[in-house]
This record gives structure tokens, C-alpha cells and sequence, in this order.
């Protein structure tokens, strides 16, 4: 392993992060406000109680989830789009680096910076609501894997986009619906029946629920098919970059 | 590894692009240590493709490559970290400081952090005034120059210049090959791609010309230019003439401009041209002034790129 290398990408990324920090950690404070001006204060004086958990507790944990998601999957995607882009690519792949080091430097990168995001929003939702976390070390594991495993799909993302419009596509189109339709901010078991099965093919669900868990003790899904729908996700990224790997797709002509 | 092998050989090697482009046949070269090689070849011969091909950025369809002993592919870390590559595109990153740029690439390379080096690097090629600045602020010829810097942060023992001089002013070339003659002085191998002749001609050691996805000739530049180089000697007359009188006939000469003036072709180190002279002064010609014009590198790659192989020579 060429750990020096590693640690050039990493720092180099988030150097590139921390020139923009502050519409980087900013932006996420505004949004989580408003989400709790809306659904906190205005449904949630309507919901009040879901599962035993004030309505605004209860949407805690989903909309850490859904920022850390969609900020992994546009950070990264766009850390290795970039430099395809702009042609600096050539010295990544003319260094003495495997795929795996430059993949490593980037999710790594892209990671740490949503996972900061993550903990800005729990810190900025302290000042609406009070909470309690049943298993914190549970949660932020969790999350790190999150940010991780949703920045790797981003690498892959930005691998396969081929211009900026592809490279909106799949957080818009995809990340987006399905985080929204992922339970963020209602209980499954709130849904009709017809739905309620519909759901459980998003991936999403699972790791919403699981994540709630770690705050609450209580989740909509059964906790073992959750996490293995989350290590079947897991592996298939992690075949698709390896793939992506044998083939030096779209990276080397 | 024995210190006299070439640092680079280059093994009939081919590339097919995806289009169906055949950009390389059968390429074959060898490249000694400390050697300066310049690859002339008009757009689209390929010397882009070659160099992206040894340093990783495109995958051979055939054909095997080593650098320093170590194959490109089999062995690619150590071949890799010997290769500096500066790229014939500008491709910075427009936000990022000169300073941050040139360090991440020593990184990248898995080399510790070495400020003293990277300091010397900048002040060498004019760039310490700009290393707080961010790339975009920086001139066209200063961002060639911060490539090289990002390109020799690693300390290569191999150089590649894709047309490090395209687009520079006549000052700065001059500035560049000064950084060249030093980087040879300490023993870097350089391949360098260029359109102008006057620069391999001016640093070079050895030329290769390249077209077609071919490799017409790699030859040492003074052989070259004695093998090919031909000497115009052009005799302006007094008077026209109507024809070359016979008793010149044994001389090969060309009649010119009318019959003002003719035209002897002698080899580089030819026969002297006393005999000529005498000749002509015997057949009552009366010459007025002679000029003489060596065949250029220029003329020559003119020809073997027309002719399309290396039998021209
Ligand atoms: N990625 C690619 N896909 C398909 N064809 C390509 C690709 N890159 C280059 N080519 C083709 O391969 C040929 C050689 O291109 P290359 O860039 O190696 O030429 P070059 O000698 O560097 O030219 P120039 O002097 O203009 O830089 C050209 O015909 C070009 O169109
Ligand atoms: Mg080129």
C-alpha cells in the first residue's frame, strides 16, 4: 500500500473541501432549521406522538440521513468527476497507485466531510428538540459506515458520468426519491399495506430504520434483514468498483 | 539492473483505440540513460499516444514496455515512480496554489514531504514570486512551468515533455531548454515531442520521427544530419545561360532562375569545390556571387513524412 499516496489524495481533497467550507457547513444548518420550522413546528403540532417519540425527535435521526446521503453521493461524485473533467486525471493514473489507493483517498475524503456535515445537523437539531440516543457508539458507527458506503456509490457515480448533466442525474433522479421514500420522515407502518411492500425494495428503509434504532430502540424493519440488505449494497459497490477496477472503465482508453 | 542498459525499451507496440483508430503499429525503441530524445511528427502521428501509453494513461492493445528494467504493467509502481510527465494539455486545477499543487504531486508519488526540494524546484523555474498564488492567476507560460514543477517534484530519472514549448515565448523556450541542458547535467533521460525542428536540433541527441502510428527513424542527431544532410551550393552567373555546357555535365548541376544561376548538390563533407570552379571557369562562365544552404532536419522529416517510411533516407 502506498500510504503516502493515500494520505497526498486525502489531504488534497480536503483542502479542496475546506475552500468552500462554509456553504459546506452552513448550507446544512439553514436546511435543518427550516425542516424544523416545517415539518418540527407546523405537522409535527398536528402528529405529535410517532411510536412513543415526539414528531419532531422521530424526524431527528431520518434527516441526518438524508443530508449524509446526498452529501456523500454529490461530494464524491464530483471529487473524481472534476479532475476527469478538468484533465488532471493524468497524474492519478500516471502515479505508481493502485485503482483501489485512489479509491480510498477519495471515499475517505468525501466521507469525513459529510460525516462532519452529519454531526453539525445533531448538534444544530439539539437547539429544537431534546434527545436522547439509546446506543451512541451504535449511531455513530452507522453513520461513518453510511457516509463511507453512499460516498463509494458517489465515486462510482463520478466514474461513470460523463458530463455535468449525468453527473446531477443520479443524485436527483435516485438518491432523492428514494431517501424521501425511505421513511425520513414518517414510520413505515404509517403507510398503506400495498405500499408498506413497496418500500422494502428501498434500500434506504433499511438503514433509515436501523439508524433510528441506534436513537430510539425501535424500528420499522426487522434489524437482521436490515443489515444484510445493507451488506448486500456494501458488496455490490464494492463489485462494481471492482470491476470498474479490471476493466480501467472510463478512466484509461 | 546493469547501469548500461537503456532506461527504456519499447516493444512492438500497438494501440487500437475503442473508435477503431490505430494510433501506434508496431512501435519499437530504445532509449539510453541521460540521453535527450526529441519525437517529431506532425498532428495526429501518435506521439501522444505513445507517451500516454508508457506512463499508464492508455491501455496497449499489444506490445510490452519497461522503464528501468521494470515492465509497465507487470511492475507498474517502480516503472511508474521513475516516469515524470509533463502533459501536452494545460490540466490544472484552476483554485488550487502553485505550492499545494507541486506538493501533492511529490505525495502522490509516495515520496515524502521535501520542502527544500520543491523551494529549489520553483526557484528554478521562476515560480517562487507565484507559489501563494492559485493556478488560474498565473500566465499560459507560468502553468507549463508549474507542470514541470509538479512533474519533477518525484524526482524522475526519466522526463517526459509532451510539447513543452508550444504556445512559450522565444525568451522562455530559451529559459526552458536552459532547465533541460541542467536536468540532463544531472543525469534525467528526457523524451520531448515537438513541431519545431529548431528545438531537437538545438537540444537533442537523438531524433526520431514519427507519423502514421509509425516510427520512420530514430537516429543521433549529428549522423542524421551528415547521412541526409545535403548542401545547396547556388552559383548566381553574370550572364544567363542557355544550358549547362557540356564539359559540366559530370558535376550534376541545375540550371536556376532562368539560367542566372545553377545549382550544385554535394553531400556534407563532399568532394571540394575547387574542381567545380575550375570547370567552369574553363568553359568561360563568369560567377557573380555563390551562396550555400545546408539541408535543414527540416527538409528531411518534410520528405520522409511524404514518402511515409523510413527508405527515404
Ligand atoms: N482517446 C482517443 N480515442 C480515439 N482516437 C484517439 C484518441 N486519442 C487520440 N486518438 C487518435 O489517435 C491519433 C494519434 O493521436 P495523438 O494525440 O497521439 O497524436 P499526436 O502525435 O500527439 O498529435 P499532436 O501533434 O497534434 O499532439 C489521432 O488520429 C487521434 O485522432
Ligand atoms: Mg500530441
Amino acid at each position: 500500500m502506498n500510504w503516502l499516496a493515500i494520505w497526498a489524495i486525502y489531504r488534497h481533497e480536503m483542502v479542496r473541501a475546506f475552500r468552500t467550507v462554509l456553504q459546506s457547513l452552513v448550507s446544512p444548518v439553514i436546511t435543518t432549521s427550516l425542516y424544523f420550522v416545517v415539518f418540527g413546528g407546523a405537522i409535527g403540532s398536528r402528529i405529535e406522538q410517532v411510536e412513543g417519540v415526539s414528531y419532531a425527535s422521530f424526524i431527528v435521526p431520518g434527516l441526518i440521513m438524508l443530508t449524509v446521503l446526498t452529501q456523500s453521493v454529490t461530494n464524491a461524485a464530483f471529487g473524481i468527476f472534476f479532475p476527469k473533467f478538468i484533465g488532471s486525471i493524468y497524474e492519478l493514473l500516471s502515479a505508481p497507485v493502485s485503482f483501489l489507493e485512489i479509491v480510498i483517498g477519495f471515499v475517505s475524503a468525501a466521507a469525513t466531510k459529510s460525516f462532519l456535515i452529519g454531526i453539525v445537523i445533531f448538534i444544530t437539531a439539539h437547539a429544537f428538540v431534546d434527545i436522547e440516543v439509546a446506543h451512541p457508539i451504535l449511531m455513530v458507527v452507522i453513520l461513518i459506515v453510511t457516509c463511507l458506503v453512499f460516498s463509494l456509490f458517489g465515486f462510482i457515480v463520478g466514474i461513470w458520468a460523463r458530463n455535468f448533466e449525468q453527473l446531477q442525474l443520479v443524485p436527483l433522479l435516485i438518491i432523492t426519491p428514494l431517501v424521501f421514500l425511505g421513511g425520513s420522515f414518517y414510520s413505515i407502518s404509517m403507510l398503506p399495506p400495498v405500499w408498506q411492500t413497496v418500500t422494502l425494495f428501498n434500500p434506504v428503509v433499511y438503514l433509515v430504520s436501523t439508524y433510528r434504532w441506534t436513537f430510539f430502540g425501535y424500528a420499522d424493519v426487522n434489524l437482521a434483514l436490515s443489515a444484510s440488505m445493507i451488506v448486500l449494497f456494501v458488496a455490490l459497490c464494492l463489485g462494481v468498483i471492482w470491476w470498474m477496477f479490471r476493466t480501467g472503465y472510463r478512466l484509461r482508453t | 539492473m546493469n547501469e548500461h542498459d537503456p532506461i527504456l525499451t519499447v516493444d512492438r507496440l500497438n494501440k487500437t483505440y475503442d473508435s477503431g483508430h490505430t494510433a501506434l503499429s508496431d512501435v519499437s525503441l530504445t532509449i539510453e540513460r541521460g540521453e535527450i530524445l526529441a519525437l517529431l511528427g506532425p498532428n495526429g502521428a501518435g506521439k501522444t499516444t505513445l507517451i500516454s501509453t508508457i506512463c499508464g494513461l492508455v491501455r496497449p492493445t499489444s506490445g510490452r514496455v519497461s522503464v528501468g528494467g521494470y515492465d509497465i504493467v507487470d511492475d507498474y509502481r517502480k516503472a511508474r515512480s521513475l516516469i515524470g510527465l509533463v502533459p501536452q494539455e494545460i490540466t490544472l486545477e484552476p483554485f488550487e496554489k502553485v505550492w499545494d499543487t507541486v506538493r501533492f504531486s511529490r505525495g502522490l508519488f509516495g515520496k515524502r514531504a521535501n520542502d527544500a526540494h520543491i523551494e529549489r524546484l520553483l526557484k528554478a523555474l521562476t515560480l517562487w514570486d507565484k507559489r501563494d498564488a492559485a493556478v488560474m492567476e498565473l500566465s499560459g507560460g507560468m502553468k507549463r512551468r508549474v507542470l514541470i514543477a509538479k512533474a519533477l517534484a518525484h524526482e524522475p530519472r526519466v522526463l517526459f515533455l509532451d510539447e513543452p514549448t508550444a504556445g512559450v515565448d522565444v525568451e522562455l523556450r530559451k529559459e526552458m531548454w536552459a532547465v533541460v541542458a541542467q536536468l540532463r547535467a544531472d543525469g534525467v533521460t528526457i523524451i520531448l515531442t515537438t513541431h519545431y525542428i529548431e528545438e531537437a536540433e538545438a537540444i537533442a541527441d537523438r531524433v526520431g520521427i514519427i507519423s502514421g502510428g509509425k516510427i520512420l527513424l530514430v537516429e543521433e542527431k549529428g549522423a542524421l544530419m551528415k547521412r541526409l544532410g545535403q548542401r545547396q551550393v547556388r552559383i548566381h552567373l553574370a550572364e544567363p545561360v542557355e544550358r549547362v555546357p557540356d564539359v559540366l555535365s559530370n558535376h550534376g548541376l541545375e540550371r536556376a532562375e532562368d539560367g542566372r544561376s545553377l545549382i550544385y548538390t554535394t553531400l556534407e563533407g563532399g568532394p571540394p569545390l575547387a574542381g567545380l570552379f575550375a570547370d567552369l571557369a574553363g568553359a568561360g562562365i563568369v560567377v557573380a556571387d555563390v551562396d550555400t544552404r545546408r539541408r535543414s532536419l527540416e527538409d528531411i522529416f518534410v520528405e520522409l513524412v511524404h514518402n511515409g517510411n523510413g527508405d527515404a533516407a
